[in-house]
């Protein structure tokens, strides 16, 4: 399963992080890391992009950027 | 001395400059990158000198601010550097303090917002902590100026015992790694400034710029990428993962023995309430809208009139004393011309739109600091990425309406040159307030029943323009992907209104300068067109001036769109000093008894009225961008290249579009 596919409100773990450059530095480097807990709070109005709730923080990515976020329940 | 400042963005760290630094600052630009930092004096010792790096979370050789920063702490060896840490967040902002370890320089923690964790039952074992990371830790609330003595008393400490972090907080087959590389590179790096850790580091990353560096052998790199690939089999992830992921477990442990995370707060459930609503399904975009809406009515409305007309009323009042004392001690006519109608006039009408930008500025600074702005990405990123924008292009289009000058400034907060570039070329086709009494004159006299429809149409069709032009430059010269949209989304906090004032005498002191550059050498150019004929000689009558001579040149151009006539020309050059004065030029130049209608026909009128919505914006804007378009190029030559070119292709684009206008206008009879 990928983060993009969590429904509101469910909460995950990561597996992994798929890609590579800049992006899934940027992914790794903000605690998306394997193991990191994360929660989907809410859609933006529009439906894109999500926020994410992990290491007590809020976080904000589009659902391009999930769908290469492995995670299981 | 000298200090540098470190952290994560919205980690309190431009709270705690200010409060070192106070009013003595000022913006610094790195040679060559756009990347901006401030440099200041310690208020109570101006030998240390202060600079405040870039908000940054990591760094990685991926962004200009993270290899700037990284660089200056490298080669500018600064005696002490403060990483700022967000105790309400203290597991992502210590990757970063880690990574600073990695460096091998001294390192001060300044654990910022402590009065908030404990306000709420959490605790940090500051001792323990400073214990496990090798380095000082003092806890600090930069709003409240608490801890910050203690801080500086830990930093000169550190600077004068030059105390280094001695950590080793790498474990398992990424310790094993960088060790092996250790031994391998500890010849090579005695001649760069890396540290022996910091490179090995960088060389299990895979950051291809160390190895150039360094120089290594293909061989060395072979037996490089050869511990590296042994090292990810036993790892069981690639290299970047398993370093975020060693760093980050590291944390973990950390916070496990020294943190006792705080309830949640008043402050972040109050937060969580407001957002439901403010990022709401049916009302976060609605809401938006209300809130441009009233900034706009009190900034452009009666509220900013009012001081704009009070501070022109003054200016006016200055520029009339000094024309009385030029009138009386017999000056001769042309130098009060010069002095008084042209500069002063010139200049003076310019600085009355400064409350007005400033009031923009204020609230712009209110809805960044309070949160609410990386709301506003968050909800406008999808609608303007169909455009090859991301989110945070929404803000200075939305200023754009007002006046272009502080829409293109505020481009700065936008996360690539990329973006920067294409939301300048973007605002200019939201029609500014200046052209508003333009198209009021005009509607009055060629439309009186269907003013309101036509000035809406008006601003339509350049938001039009704008997505078409998206369309096209996104196409052609803007083809990349806007940089990810990883973002994080700040707890709403009450703004320091230290760090508000401080930015809103900023921007003022940016609008002065130029308001006495490039404008006061626009004004004097004009004012000599319209006040000297060719040969020279000063004249009284308009009609004679080089203006005019260069408005009949012009007028064949114009003559396809329907306004061929002399004067219709002169105002549009005119114009360019501050487009309200394409009404006040044509005014003048009208004989007596002619009216509007004697130089415009409905159809033409519609044809002018598109040119002045989309043709290049005045010499405040044109110097607004000219300015930022340098500062992202390497050269100021081709910064300016390319901002003529921009102008260029407006006016291009505005002859043609009203050139259609005009053409279906009269097919359809008008």
């Amino acid at each position: 399963m990928n983060l993009s596919e969590v429904k509101v409100g469910g909460k995950v773990t990561v597996v992994q992080v798929n890609g590579e450059g800049i992006l899934r530095r940027r992914l790794l480097d903000m605690g998306l890391t394997p193991r990191t807990k994360v929660e989907v709070i809410k859609l933006a109005p529009m439906g894109d992009p999500i926020e994410l709730f992990l290491r007590g923080y809020k976080l904000t990515i589009r659902k391009d950027e999930a769908e290469r976020i492995e995670v299981v329940e | 001395m000298k200090i540098a400042l470190v952290g994560n963005q919205n980690c309190g760290k431009t709270t705690l400059f200010n409060q070192l630094t106070g009013s003595n600052q000022h913006v610094g630009n790195f040679p060559g990158v756009t990347v901006e930092h401030k440099v200041g004096q310690y208020r109570q010792n101006k030998d240390i000198e202060i600079i405040d790096l870039p908000g940054i979370y990591s760094f990685s050789p991926y962004t200009p601010e993270e290899v700037v920063s990284r660089d200056y702490i490298l080669k500018e060896k600064p005696d002490v550097v403060v990483d700022v840490v967000d105790a309400t967040n203290i597991e992502r902002n210590l990757y970063l303090t880690l990574q600073l370890v990695e460096l091998g320089v001294p390192v001060v923690i300044a654990l910022n917002m402590m009065d908030e964790v404990r306000e709420n039952g959490g605790t940090v074992q500051v001792e323990l902590l400073a214990e496990e990371l090798g380095i000082p830790v003092v806890p600090i609330s930069a709003v409240k100026n608490e801890g910050v003595d203690e801080l500086m008393l830990a930093v000169s400490k550190t600077a004068k015992n030059h105390i280094l972090p001695k950590l080793d907080f790498c474990r398992g087959p990424v310790h094993d790694a960088i060790h092996a590389i250790v031994h391998l590179i500890s010849e090579q790096v005695k001649h760069t400034s890396f540290t022996l850790r910091f490179a090995a580091t960088g060389l299990v990353e895979g950051n291809p710029e160390i190895a150039e560096i360094l120089e290594l052998s293909e061989a060395d790199i072979d037996i490089v990428e050869h511990i590296v690939s042994d090292m990810e089999t036993h790892a069981g992830t690639d290299r970047e993962a398993a370093l975020a992921d060693m760093r980050y477990s590291f944390i973990e442990e950390i916070c496990a023995k020294t943190v006792k995370k705080p309830e949640k707060s008043k402050a972040s459930m109050l937060s969580e309430k407001v957002d439901k609503i403010l990022t709401g399904k049916y009302t976060g975009i609605p809401i938006f809208f209300c809130v441009m809406i009233a900034i706009f009515f009190i900034t452009f409305g009666e509220i900013g009139t009012w001081l704009s007309d009070g501070f022109s009323g003054i200016i006016d009042a200055g520029i009339a004393a000094i024309g009385d004392w030029f009138a009386a001690n017999n000056i001769s006519d042309w130098f009060t011309s010069l002095a008084v109608d042209g500069v002063l006039a010139g200049v003076g009408s310019v600085l009355s739109f400064m409350p007005i930008v400033l009031m923009l500025f204020f609230f712009l600074s209110l809805l960044e600091d309070s949160g609410y702005m990386a709301r506003v990405a968050f909800m406008m990123d999808k609608p303007l990425r169909k455009l090859g924008l991301s989110g945070k292009s929404i803000v200075p289009m939305l200023i754009g309406f007002g006046c272009t000058v502080p829409a293109v400034m505020a481009t700065r907060t936008l996360a690539s040159d990329r973006d920067r570039r294409f939301t300048i070329m973007l605002t200019p086709f939201m029609s500014c307030t200046a052209k508003l009494p333009i198209y009021a004159v005009f509607t009055a006299a060629f439309f009186p029943n269907h003013g309101g429809l036509v000035m809406t149409l008006l601003y339509l069709f350049g938001i039009l323009m704008a997505v078409v032009s998206a369309l096209v430059l996104k196409k052609v010269s803007f083809s990349g992907n806007p940089i990810p949209f990883v973002m994080e989304l700040p707890v709403y906090r009450m703004p320091s209104w230290k760090s508000i004032a401080l930015n809103i005498w900023d921007k003022a002191s940016d609008f002065l300068r130029r308001a006495f550059t490039i404008i006061l050498v626009a004004t004097v150019a004009i004012w000599f067109l319209q006040s000297f004929d060719i040969s020279l000689n000063y004249i009284k009558d308009n009609g004679e001036s080089i203006l005019a001579s260069l408005g009949k040149l012009l007028a064949p151009v114009f003559a396809p769109l329907g306004f061929g006539d002399w004067r219709a020309c002169s105002s549009l050059i005119a114009g360019l000093s501050a487009k309200e004065v394409v009404i006040s030029t044509i005014e003048v130049l009208l004989g007596p008894g002619e009216t509007l209608s004697s130089l415009f026909t409905l159809a033409s009128a519609g044809a002018f009225l598109v040119f002045v919505l989309l043709y290049m914006p005045c010499v405040a804007a044109y110097s607004a961008i000219n300015s930022e378009f340098c500062r992202m190029e390497q050269s100021l030559a081709k910064g300016r290249l390319k901002a003529f070119f921009f102008m260029v292709y407006q006016t291009a684009l505005a002859w043609v579009i009203a050139f259609i206008v005009y053409q279906v206008l009269l097919f359809i009879g008008v």
